[in-house]
């Protein structure tokens, strides 16, 4: 089968950050081309760098074309019960393509490897991808909601942000602040305002829109941040207001 | 350059992003269109000759420009060696517009960046990096402003 190698070997050694790399012993096919049958296990020290769903390794550090790439799809990555400490194994669910064994010099970088060799998959990636999409999404509505309700009783809270100081008030209740390295407890899941086909993977626990009974100065108003950025707004509008009023003047 | 064929092969079996009969033409001087069978499966875009069961041929689309040519045309073509191109010719300009589109999101670097930027906008707005339910926050391959995009 083709595949586009200048291409792939460029990707490989161009400056685009890698994701992982060190140095790893690979295990070669235990049949060697001797006289006598001697089944030996012998390994290559060769430099491996990670890009994306690929796996590439170089004879060495400074070498300037990659010898070899390893597709990470539709694989395992597993400690491996062999002779060797820190090895570990990339087995595919095809059970015809050759298993990889990978020895590192460490604990930490076998753990290391072993970590970010099972996230390499592209599907992995897609899967955080869109539910990152579907949080933003869902942080865009319910901060256009939090919006809204103010409105509602205008009067009352324009006497709060008379005083400058009101500015960043905090209520007491306020269980999530920036400053203690975020909520100790995820906030309530909000009730789903569309019909979604299916949550997919379940709906993350950062619900962040205000219900009914929520002002930005009661107890139950979870998120500083969220605060943060409503009092903003107010107060963006506060100074639109004067400015108008200024030159009305 | 070593690289599995087993590998590929199981990948191109795979369900595709996108698949379809296309006439394409290779960046070699003289090459005519063929009618392949096309199929985008994660970044690698798979050409089978019509009737047959394995492709002849595997494209990796990092690093690479989806052009659009002339009518119901478009070409990739690949940074180091940017007037090499691979031709296909598209039924209809609607089907060429949709496989340009699916062949420039299909990029495993596309999706970092995509990744990059959601994860920045969400801890603007929330003052929480997202990536922390998932334990992976602290991997290189997500970090904000070291990457060169």
């Amino acid at each position: 089968m083709k595949l586009n190698e200048r291409s792939v070997a460029h990707y490989a050694t161009c400056d685009s950050p890698a994701d992982h790399a060190g140095f790893l012993h690979k295990r070669v096919e235990r049949h060697h081309h001797h006289h006598h049958h001697h089944h030996t296990t012998s390994y290559h020290r060769r430099w491996f760098i990670l890009k994306g769903n690929l796996l590439f390794y170089f004879e060495d550090r400074e070498s300037r074309d990659p010898l070899g790439l390893v597709v990470l799809e539709g694989c395992t990555v597993e400690l491996c019960e062999a002779a060797e400490e820190f090895a570990f194994a990339i087995r595919f669910d095809d059970a015809g393509a050759k298993a990889y064994v990978l020895v590192a010099d460490c604990q930490t970088a076998m753990e290391g490897w072993v970590k970010v060799l099972s996230r390499a998959s592209f599907d992995y990636m897609r899967l955080v991808v869109r539910e990152l999409e579907k949080q933003l999404e869902d942080v865009r509505k319910s901060l256009a909601a939090c919006h809204k309700s103010p409105r509602k009783s205008s009067s009352g809270r324009k006497r709060h942000f008379s005083n400058p100081a009101m500015a960043g008030y905090i209520p007491a209740g306020a269980s999530c602040s920036d400053h203690d390295g975020g909520c100790s407890k995820p906030p309530p899941l909000p009730p789903r305002r569309r019909l979604a086909a299916g949550s997919g993977c379940g709906a993350p626990a950062t619900g962040l829109s205000l219900t009914g009974q929520e002002s930005p100065v009661s107890p139950e108003t979870a998120c500083f941040s969220k605060l943060h950025n409503w009092y903003g707004q107010e107060i963006a509008e506060i100074r639109r207001d004067r400015a108008v009023k200024c030159q009305e003047l | 350059m070593r690289y599995s064929e087993r590998e590929l092969l199981s990948l191109s079996r795979q369900p595709a992003e996108k698949a379809a009969e296309i006439l394409m033409r290779a960046p070699k001087k003289g090459s005519v269109l063929k009618k392949r069978l096309v199929k985008l499966v994660v970044n690698f875009l798979f050409y089978f000759r019509t009737d047959e069961a394995e492709p002849i041929g595997a494209l990796l689309l990092e690093h690479c420009k989806i052009n659009k040519e002339e009518e119901n045309v478009f070409s990739i073509s690949f940074i180091e060696e940017p007037d090499r191109k691979y031709s296909f010719e598209c039924d209809t300009e609607e089907q060429c517009q949709e496989w340009i589109e699916a062949l420039r999101r299909a990029s495993y670097e596309f999706m970092r960046r995509s990744l990059i930027f959601y994860r920045n906008e969400i801890q603007k707005m929330t003052g929480k990096d997202p990536l922390e339910q998932y334990g992976i926050s602290e991997e290189a391959r997500f970090q904000l402003g070291t990457r060169k995009l």
